[in-house]
């Protein structure tokens, strides 16, 4: 089997985020790293290949679209374990909005040949729009079988438990699929030594929208089909009365806080 | 006047009735033109609210080629409907299933498309402008989509739903469900047990629990119901199996933006913060006088979660009287 796993690189969720002047995200000046909601992905797709143990026929090709420092993403990916990289770079990309991107990552699965599965994950942790699986499976006019917490290939089957908000749902497609999976499918593993040391060696290829065929005109913030117009930091909260409670004062002083904001 | 399409489905619908949410779009929709309620499945229990909340139109729409497949159907229905009416915009509930219909349907219609806005309001030349909390709720952004039918999902709690009575005339809309959008069945399906609390995304009071529960979420429960607020979780205490994922807060689980929020024994990481760090008053009652989450209160206590909650609890019920 042949998988693809789409990552994305962003900026570290735990550092101060924010916006350059052109309201695209700041990738500068916070640290960028492999989307840890990226990660489950990374470790699904290692599953499956282990599972399978059809003699190393299957491949794991992880995939990303973004700058320079966006091989990092790749570099975690294939020391977890992943089998080669490919990372579509092209300074005409910067600033694309979410239905560019999908169209170049579309592209770029397209040109991996052989492809059976490509597995993403939920969401970013930057723009956290969860909609690029849907929107590759659309446009790869493959069934998209998403937000699995369970995941299970069988045969040709990909087959996952989907919680939803008012039922859980087992929801089945036939390969090829755009699989995408949440953060309860099972924890990532961390590279080994090993794995460090074996992903120097581990192909790496950069494509351009030439290679992919895609023009230049499609992409970009100046092609987005949307546009920020105002960002605006939110005051920090003020921190409140703290108390420590003692032999039940807390419990007293809380209620207290509680009726005087009519809560009771 | 324009139409905006609105996706109404019998998921929207708690025990027959509209959900809030719902209504919430409803309301938007007339700030940017007519609503019209896109109903997948069988309007008859909603057809009336749907009306008294100022749907214009209502297509029903035959949910036989719909249901027990995922997504990609509904995005057809709205597909063609975006044809045959040329809205001004298309709302959809911001939940996991509302944002990939949304995404596919940019796909399909070549338009852009806005997730998880808090506030929608019609800009210059009446194209909606919308307004999202981003970075963990550190940031609030306007934007606007520029290219071809605006697409955007909307957080519940963004609105006040408001009564204006509307034609609700009724058209039966017959959709064309390709074969690849069947491609993705549901093969199963086991309906969530409701708690009898408020639903976590729309009430206004949030208690939750965390690892500090040490897996026994009924003193969190007890004092959410002496509140009649609804139970929430951080994720440690979803990934350690004591709470199931559907209450989870943060970023990989709902955002809620109560005017109360209460954190029981959570120590407050970014992820956590991401989800709750919008609500009007918070609360935290923490063993650990260093949690981040402290940071964030209008009123702390440094307790043990174990003898605070059952005390206040019972405090509550006499203060009730």
């Amino acid at each position: 089997m042949n998988i693809v796993v789409c990552v994305k690189y962003v900026p570290d969720a735990t550092a101060d985020r924010t916006f350059e002047d052109d309201s695209t995200v700041d990738r500068v000046g916070v640290d960028g790293l492999l989307s840890e909601l990226d990660e489950y992905a990374v470790e699904q797709a290692l599953q499956i290949k282990e599972k399978l143990a059809d003699d190393g026929d299957t491949e794991v090709t992880v995939l990303t679209v973004g700058p320079e420092g966006a091989t990092d993403a790749l570099r975690k990916a294939l020391q977890m374990g992943a089998d080669k990289a490919v990372h579509v770079q092209d300074e005409a990309i910067a600033g694309s909005c979410a239905l560019s991107t999908s169209l170049v990552l579309a592209e770029a699965v397209k040109k991996i040949e052989g492809w059976d599965l490509v597995v993403c994950g939920m969401a970013s942790t930057d723009g956290s729009m969860g909609v690029l699986p849907a929107m590759l499976a659309e446009r790869l006019q493959v069934p998209g079988v998403t937000l699995g917490s369970a995941i299970e290939v069988d045969g040709d089957t990909v087959r996952i438990r989907r919680d939803g908000d008012t039922a859980t749902e087992t929801v089945e497609g036939t390969l090829p699929v755009v699989l995408s999976v949440t953060d309860q499918s099972g924890e990532a593993r961390y590279p080994s030594f090993k794995g460090i040391m074996a992903a120097k060696k581990k192909p790496l290829e950069t494509w351009s929208l030439a290679d992919l065929g895609v023009d230049a005109e499609l992409v970009g913030l100046t092609a987005a089909s949307s546009t920020v117009e105002a960002t605006e930091a939110r005051p920090p909260r003020t921190q409140g009365q703290v108390v420590t409670d003692e032999d039940g004062s807390g419990a007293t002083a809380l209620v207290e806080f509680l009726a005087s904001k009519k809560f009771i | 006047m324009s139409e905006v399409l609105v996706l109404v489905d019998s998921s929207s619908l708690v025990d027959g009735k509209v959900s809030k949410p719902t209504l919430e779009l409803l309301t938007i929709a007339r700030r940017l033109g007519e609503p019209s309620a896109v109903f997948i499945g069988d309007v008859s229990t909603a057809a009336d609210t749907l009306k008294e909340y100022g749907a214009a139109k209502i297509y029903t729409v035959d949910d036989s080629e719909v249901s027990g497949y995922l997504v990609a159907p509904k995005a057809e229905v709205l597909a063609q409907l975006v044809e045959k009416t040329s809205p001004v915009a298309v709302l959809l509930p911001s939940g996991g299933e509302g944002k990939e219909i949304a995404g596919r349907l940019a796909v399909k219609t070549g338009s852009g498309l806005i997730t998880d806005a808090t506030d929608v309001q019609p800009g210059d030349g009446g194209s909606p402008v919308t307004t999202q909390s981003v970075f963990a709720g550190s940031y609030t952004v306007q934007a606007k989509v520029t290219k071809g039918t605006p697409i955007i999902t909307v957080k519940p709690n963004s609105a006040t739903p408001e009564k204006a009575d509307g034609a609700g005339e009724t058209e039966e809309f017959t959709a064309t469900i390709s074969e690849t959008a069947k491609a993705a069945r549901i093969t199963a399906s086991e309906p969530r047990k409701a708690s009898g609390r408020p639903e976590l995304t729309e009430a206004a009071i949030v208690v939750s629990g965390g690892r500090g529960t040490g897996g026994d979420f009924s003193e969190v429960e007890g004092f959410a119901d002496s509140l009649g607020a609804a139970v929430g979780a951080s994720r440690a205490a979803v990934d350690s199996g004591w709470i199931p994922h559907a209450f989870q807060i943060g970023q990989t689980g709902k955002t809620v933006s109560p005017q109360l929020y209460i954190a029981n024994g959570i120590s407050g990481a970014i992820q956590h913060r991401a989800g709750m760090q919008t609500s009007k008053t918070i609360v935290a009652v923490n063993k650990d006088d260093e949690a981040p989450i402290f940071e964030l209160v209008d009123f702390g206590v440094v307790g043990d979660l174990h003898s605070v909650l059952p005390t206040a609890t019972e405090e509550i019920a006499k203060h009730k009287g």
